[in-house]
């Protein structure tokens, strides 16, 4: 398998702090790795350094090939969705011309879009379940309605490689499902995907992997073998445990001893 | 003798149409952004370029071109590096190039004329060769912003996202500043530092408030720019006011009176 995402003892530091700590990881064609770690881990770093956003003091980072600063065109086969989208609600701007923004890393400086770039703004509007409010104003939609908006926004462009910064907050469970489901499709068609979660219970049932971060990597694997390892629950600083029904692995997590006490 | 009649008058029509039509289009930026202080400060930069070049005895345009333009691209810069808020940056520039400006003026013999045209605007000011650059100005910033349409769009509505797909979100930034600054001088002669930034935006609001369409919105606030802007100058031309002020209280009475139309409809 042709690695997609390769990084090499990869070292950031941000404001003075170590942010990450010796990464070496890689992510293979195809694969559908989901990242985990607690609040401040470094997985949205992690994602900036994959993006060429955030550039490490130390170690090499490899997209497709080459330092994501070098990607030229290529760039526009990452598709991308931030933790926080922080765009002016008051814009006005329809959906549909929201999505349509993201096809124009595809074209050239001063192209306008085309038919193409319409339909595939639409059939992303389609494949998350929008496609009837492609009319309505950015700032009408609800927040998840307007989250499921900027993924479709990274699909429009049919990305090689999708990282999804924690796309399913504050979007209802049953769609978060249908969401890991069609992410589970759109990886079918040979998309490589990184997404962060706080989701490790119910994800697991869909991605190949799991790479649980903090600060350093601390493990990676198949989430059979992460989620019942102890790493998890010491990454997390505490307790987890974990029940299996067949290969669907929940998760439970007890608060701290401390944090009992503060609470009564 | 009617209006029309009048050479000048001829003159400053057409250069106020096109500073109505390129002043609201650029204001659109301006107002989505949140730019509005911006142009002030770009306003005001360029009445201390002004009073620089009149002192050094070459062309005020000169002046009042390169003024604004290095004001331009030194917010572009600093909004982008500085933990300084810009607002800080552009409020101090504001005062200080306007307080360079009329205290040098001060040391021309006869100044109080020119700078209370520079000040407020004079439609008697406007020559043969001031229309000539108005074309050109306004020629350049139209094309740029068809162009770069695209462009511009997405580094005003989501810089974060223009940033990861690519695009130089700095350069963008600072060419769409240099439009505003270009779009200042031009309106300079007819309009006056003081009220230029009033251009730039109360069209593009008033627009904003009926339409819900980015690209109507331009094309409205440019029609409402013409609108305001000549309007304004024959009402200045009959009553004897000095243009700036009059087109600024013809827009924001329009501005308030769609606000209270739709309110009402609502
Ligand atoms: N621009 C910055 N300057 C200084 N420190 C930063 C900066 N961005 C992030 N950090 C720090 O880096 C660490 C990792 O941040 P990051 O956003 O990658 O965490 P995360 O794993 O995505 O957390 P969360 O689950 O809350 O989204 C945090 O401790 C944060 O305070
Ligand atoms: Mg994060």
């Amino acid at each position: 398998m042709r690695p997609v995402v390769e990084l090499e003892d990869v070292w950031v530091e941000l404001g003075g702090h170590t942010v990450l700590e010796a990464i070496t990881m890689r992510v293979g064609e195809g694969e559908f790795v989901s990242v985990v770690g607690p609040n401040g881990a470094g997985k949205t770093t992690l994602l900036k350094v994959i993006l060429g956003l955030v550039v490490p003091q130390r170690g090499e980072v490899r997209v497709f090939g080459r330092p994501p600063r070098d990607l030229g065109r290529d760039r526009a086969r990452i598709g991308y969705v931030p933790q926080v989208e922080e765009v002016d609600l008051r814009f006005p701007l329809r959906v549909f011309d929201v999505v349509l923004m993201g096809r124009y890393g595809t074209l050239g400086l001063g192209r306008r879009p085309r038919g193409e770039d319409r339909r595939a703004a639409l059939e992303a509007l389609e494949l998350v379940g929008i496609r009837d409010l492609a009319g309505k104003l950015i700032g009408e939609l609800s927040g998840g309605q307007r989250q499921r908006a900027f993924v479709a926004r990274a699909l429009a462009a049919k990305p090689k490689l999708l990282l999804l910064d924690e796309p399913t907050t504050g979007v209802d469970p049953a769609a978060s499902e249908s969401f890991y489901e069609l992410l589970r499709k759109i990886q079918e068609t040979g998309v490589t995907v990184l997404m962060v979660t706080h989701d490790v219970g119910v994800v697991s049932r869909y991605v190949d992997k799991v790479a649980c971060i903090n600060r350093r990597l601390v493990v990676h694997g198949r989430p059979e073998e992460v989620v019942t390892s102890e790493a998890l629950a010491e990454m997390y600083g505490c307790a987890a445990l974990f029940f299996h029904h067949g290969r669907i692995p929940h998760m439970v997590v007890r608060p701290h001893a401390d944090f009992r006490k503060e609470g009564t | 003798m009617s209006l029309l009649g009048y050479v000048f008058m001829q003159r400053a029509l057409i250069a106020g149409a096109l500073i109505g039509a390129t002043a609201g289009a650029i204001g659109v930026y301006v107002v989505l952004r949140g730019f509005s202080f911006i142009g002030a400060g770009i306003a005001h930069a360029a009445f201390g370029g002004v009073a620089i070049a009149l002192l050094l005895g070459i062309d005020p345009l000169w002046g009042a071109l390169a003024f604004p333009l290095v004001v331009a691209w030194g917010i572009a810069y600093t909004s982008r590096r500085a933990a300084i808020k810009e607002e800080v940056a552009v409020g101090i520039l504001f005062a200080a190039s306007m307080a360079l400006g009329i205290f040098l003026l001060s040391f021309i013999p006869g100044y109080r004329a020119d700078l209370f045209g520079y000040l407020f605007g004079n439609i008697l000011a406007v020559s043969s060769r001031d229309l000539f650059t108005s074309f050109v100005l306004a020629g350049l910033v139209f094309t740029a912003m068809t162009v770069l349409y695209k462009e511009f769009l997405f580094v005003t509505f989501d810089p974060g996202m223009a940033e990861v797909s690519g695009l130089p979100v700095g350069v963008l930034q600072g060419v769409l500043l240099s439009l505003v600054a270009l779009t200042v001088v031009l309106s300079l002669r007819v309009v006056g530092a003081v009220l230029v930034a009033a251009l730039l935006v109360i069209p593009a609001a008033t627009a904003y408030q009926v339409v819900r369409n980015f690209h109507h919105l331009l094309l409205f606030s440019a029609l409402i720019g013409v609108a305001e802007v000549v309007g304004g100058l024959i009402i200045s031309f009959y009553l004897d006011t000095p243009s700036g002020p009059t087109i600024v209280l013809l827009s924001a009475s329009l501005f308030g009176l769609v606000m209270i139309l739709r309110k009402r409809s609502a």
